[in-house]
């Protein structure tokens, strides 16, 4: 007895399940992972996470899905109409009996999405002033230790290390370490910005990497990694690729250094000129304290003339009238008086006997004369005789 | 004090000394002061070669650098 084929026959009728599910693993089978170009319509973003949207052209249209893990890999979400190529697994969805592409890579035309998301990005950090020119610092122009947020293997840290050291062997190197590409490099970097903020032992930041393709240097392109890097509390200088990648760090950061090499180059002066400008400095101090102390003598001097100056002139008025107090102090003295041929009776303690009273009979007394003295003796004291008159003091 | 900061405090000794206002005695005190920042300062880049290292964070919080 012959059995008719699975669905053959009425009575051979499959399910439907059956039915699709084989259709899913014929199609899955046929057709492997290809890019498919079309136009992007009806684009939804389900709550889940997942995208939906279409990809049609003029004849056609297929449903696609891009799952939420995938959408992380898509730069920007696609806008209406946009010409773009989509790399996916055709397949088939079961529960809506609907064949569906599942998308788990994105481009648009020319620089498309990576561009949308630049600009959009870059649009949201300009209306915060994260860019801004006012909010740039400058950069130290001494540091002491400089930390290298980067792959700790890529070519970038070695460039970084030997141009630092051939300027500037004194200055300390610190890397931080991150992984610089792929899907764990935002958090990467965003951990190691964090990690710098907590130790804060560096005074001057180095984030970057060597050249690479627009996805390779995707994660410096990250809203949060260049929040992250603008939060940073010391200044910072961005190195991403080459010199014509432009990233959006390179728009936060402090500076923007075209490649690591020349970001180290604008961090450390080199060490002979910081000599250099310590012995200029060494030389300033004291050629100023010269100046200040050649200054001071003079100012010393100029004074101290002055001051002479004037003392002369005080003593002369002092002089002068010390003279003039002489002539006067002379002409008062009693013995001016006796030259002129006056007498002074005198008793022998000493005090000048100006009237009668003073003498009594016997008594002996001094006579003083303008050449010598004469000692006398009381004969008699008479009070009703000749006074001295005015007439008898005239010389 | 670090290195920079030194440098700046030299700079605004060397420009008040450059005064002929400063009073002298200030001046001296000044220029003392500008000869131990310098020496400070020559001692700081005779320092031992500076060196690369990782930092590494041992636990929450605790950071370690070694080369």
């Amino acid at each position: 007895m012959t059995t008719a084929a699975p669905g053959e026959t009425s009575a051979q009728a499959i399910s439907v399940a059956d039915l699709t599910e084989t259709a899913k693993a014929v199609i899955e089978g046929a057709f492997p992972r290809l890019w498919v170009k079309g136009e992007v319509s009806n684009l939804t973003k389900h709550r889940n996470g997942h995208w939906y949207f279409s990809l049609r052209d003029a004849a056609a249209q297929l449903t696609c899905v891009v799952w939420a893990r995938d959408t992380r890999r898509i730069p920007a979400v696609p806008n209406e109409g946009m010409q773009v190529m989509a790399r996916g697994q055709l397949t088939v969805y079961p529960a809506q009996g609907k064949m569906q592409f599942q998308v788990d890579a994105l481009e648009a035309e020319g620089e498309g999405l990576w561009k949308k998301a630049f600009d959009e990005t870059k649009a949201r950090l300009e209306k915060e002033g994260l860019t801004s020119p006012a909010r740039k610092r400058r950069l130290p122009r001494f540091p002491r230790t400089i930390a290298v947020i980067t792959s700790p293997d890529g070519a970038a840290l070695r460039d970084v290390v030997s141009v630092i050291r051939r300027r500037n062997p004194c200055v300390s190197i610190v890397v931080i370490p991150a992984a610089v590409q792929g899907e764990t490099a935002p958090a990467s970097l965003i951990a190691a910005l964090d990690r710098l903020a907590r130790w804060g032992g560096a005074d001057l930041l180095i984030i970057g990497r060597g050249g690479g393709s627009r996805e390779d240097l995707w994660a410096f392109n990250h809203e949060d990694v260049a929040r992250a890097l603008a939060a940073c509390a010391i200044p910072t200088i961005s190195a991403v690729g080459h010199e014509t990648d432009f990233t959006i760090v390179d728009l936060v950061a402090d500076l923007r250094a075209a490649t690591p090499s020349v970001a180290a180059e604008a961090a450390v002066p080199v060490l002979a000129e910081v000599r250099q400008a310590l012995r200029g400095l060494a030389d300033a101090m004291s050629g100023g304290l010269r100046n200040r102390i050649q200054h001071g003598a003079r100012e010393l001097r100029r004074r101290g003339e002055g001051l002479s100056l004037r003392a002369r002139r005080v003593t002369e008025r002092r002089r002068a009238r010390v003279q003039q107090l002489a002539g006067r102090i002379e002409a008062l003295s009693p013995l001016a008086v006796l030259a002129r041929g006056f007498t002074v009776a005198r008793s022998l303690d000493g005090h000048a006997m100006g009237r009668t009273a003073a003498f009594a009979p016997g008594a002996p007394f001094d006579l003083l004369l303008h050449d010598g003295r004469v000692r006398a003796t009381t004969e008699s004291v008479h009070t009703d005789g000749p006074h001295l008159t005015k007439e008898d003091t005239k010389p | 004090m670090s290195f920079e900061t030194t440098l700046v405090r030299l700079e605004e000794i060397a420009a008040a000394l450059d005064r002929d206002d400063l009073p002298l005695e200030q001046a001296l005190l000044l220029f003392e002061e500008g000869i131990a920042k310098l020496r400070e300062a020559s001692a700081a880049l005779g320092e031992a070669e500076g060196k690369v290292q990782t930092l590494i964070e041992q636990a929450e919080g605790v950071f370690e650098v070694n080369g």
